[in-house]
């Protein structure tokens, strides 16, 4: 019985990856860029979050709602200010940046307020229920909930709006894409703006299940949710839900043996195995890169 | 309806298109005819936007739209198939055909061409709920022309329809093209195949270098000794 406990910590935990990694493989998709600020989007959504709920009082939604669009507005001007100008510059240069971007948003939050971790207010009265003899938390099926709404909302997005099939056209081929009259620079900030509100929205998720955060706190997280988007095939977004879920749940797996310290390791071994047997990841293609 | 006057333009420090003018009046098909290299791409590349002349003014329908952004050059009714088809191979035929209407707003216009787009490559209907990317390559060219007419225009480039397909497939592209232009749509058709190209077109132009080096009625051309002995296989 324990064990449908922790797979259902591993799956909500994987799914907050899977929320970060969306926001990776869509941009990636999309430019080709490794955006390694986009853990700390996640932070920010983790912090708008705090202050909505815990000092100005707002419900959970409103406040949820409002990181992820406060996120969606930081992935724009991230993108505007940083990445755009190096559109055509070499790949190593916009990573570098990228860096750059990720080191200023967490030493420009550190200056402001302080390192200091903050606690989470609780929004459930149970923390847990019972179904059928298993203690289920509370927090994991909300969170499960909420990730799942999201996931569908963005296959929406993706495959039903016009919108989402710009972003699709775009990643193929760009050049094509001007030529059906879509405006490629728009079509990349809304990619920005998707991928932001979900990491903001992972923020606010990962607050309320582990209570505590901290303006270093998307460097881990961050990272995994790279190898997780890496693990699916990067680009796919069916592959950034699954590779998610994955290392949520080897994770969890791997502390539940009883070998908590070597949880964050697990994610790496991952990043290597995969990179040595199937560097493409489990959804990718072995295509040849198009020159 | 188009008039580019005296353009170059240039691929980094490269020069590929040397002080070229031309002419299409409405209603006609020209061709542009030239070797690989002479530039016939790149002046489609800047007719759409996707390149900037140098010097030189590119007008249309009384307009200068050199330098413009390529959607507004879509918007302007100018659509290009490009070179090697580039449909969209992730997705349907369908959302292929739906992204080159993607600046009209018409619902009804825009699902009234696709009917037509349908009926005059049925194959593309056959396939509608397919990725593009397991088309074949005619299919694949079909499936360009019709994403380019879902835009409505009243011009269309075409860039190399013929290149890598079949004989009797390119045969019946150039019938397709051929009845594009009786339905109202000016033609610019860049082809290295010259025969094909020739008898279609109302007038011509050949390209050397990025250098328009000959110029007359698609009549004119075929029989000019030079065109034979250059592009249409000797005598």
């Amino acid at each position: 019985m324990e064990w449908i406990q922790q797979l259902v910590n591993g799956i909500s935990l994987g799914s907050i990856y899977a929320l970060i990694a969306l926001g990776y493989t869509m941009v990636y998709g999309i430019i080709k860029l490794i955006n390694f600020a986009h853990g700390d989007v996640f932070m920010l959504g983790a912090f708008i979050g705090f202050f909505a709920i815990a000092r100005w009082d707002m419900h959970f939604i409103p406040a949820l709602l409002m990181a992820m669009i406060l996120c969606a507005v930081i992935g724009v001007i991230i993108e505007r200010v940083a990445y755009k100008r190096l559109r055509n510059a070499t790949r190593i240069a916009a990573l570098i940046t990228a860096i750059g971007v990720s080191l200023l948003i967490e030493y420009t939050v550190i200056f402001f307020r302080g390192a200091a971790p903050e606690a989470y207010p609780t929004i459930f009265e149970n923390p847990s229920f019972n179904v059928f003899g298993v203690q289920i938390d509370t927090r994991s099926i909300f969170i499960l909930t909420v990730s799942i709404v999201l996931m569908m909302l963005l296959q929406f997005i993706v495959h039903r709006t016009k919108i989402g099939k710009a972003m699709r056209a775009v990643s193929h081929d760009a050049d094509a894409a001007r030529l059906m009259g879509i405006n490629v620079d728009n079509t990349i900030s809304a990619t920005f703006a998707i991928g932001s509100a979900l990491a903001g929205a992972a923020g606010v998720i990962f607050g309320i299940y582990y209570t505590r955060i901290d303006p270093l706190m998307g460097v881990l997280p961050g990272l995994k949710a790279f190898v997780a988007a890496v693990l699916g095939g990067i680009g796919i977004i069916p592959g950034a839900m699954a590779g998610g879920l994955v290392l949520g749940v080897v994770e969890t797996v791997v502390s539940a043996l009883g070998f908590s310290l070597w949880r964050d390791a697990a994610a790496f071994v991952i990043l290597i195995l995969i990179l040595i047997l199937r560097p493409a990841g489990i959804f990718g293609k072995n295509a040849r890169e198009k020159v | 309806m188009l008039k580019v006057n005296d353009i170059d333009v240039y691929y980094g420090n490269i020069q590929a298109l040397k002080g070229l003018s031309l002419e299409v009046n409405e209603g006609e098909i020209v061709t542009l005819i030239g070797a690989n290299g002479a530039g016939k791409s790149t002046l489609l590349k800047t007719l759409s936007g996707l390149l900037k002349p140098k010097r030189g003014s590119i007008e249309y329908l009384g307009s200068a739209i050199d330098g413009k952004a390529a959607q507004s050059i879509v918007k302007a009714g100018i659509s290009h198939v490009p070179e090697g088809r580039r449909v969209f191979a992730n997705m349907t035929v369908e959302e292929n055909l739906e992204l080159g209407a993607y600046l009209r707003k018409d619902r009804e216009g825009i699902k009234k061409d696709m009917e037509h787009v349908y009926e005059l490559f049925p194959r593309l209907f056959e396939r509608h709920k397919q990725l593009s990317g397991t088309l074949s390559g005619g299919e694949q060219q079909m499936l360009a022309m019709g994403r380019a007419l879902m835009a409505k225009p009243k011009l269309i480039l075409m860039d190399e329809p013929s290149m890598g397909l079949a004989p009797l497939m390119v045969k019946n592209i150039f019938n397709i093209i051929e009845m594009v232009n009786k339905e109202g749509v000016t033609v610019l058709l860049v082809e290295q195949n010259a025969n094909m190209a020739l008898s279609v077109a109302h007038r011509a132009y050949v390209l050397e270098t990025g250098k328009i080096v000959l110029s007359g009625s698609a009549k004119e051309l075929q029989e000019s000794d030079e065109v034979k002995a250059a592009y249409l296989g000797g005598l």
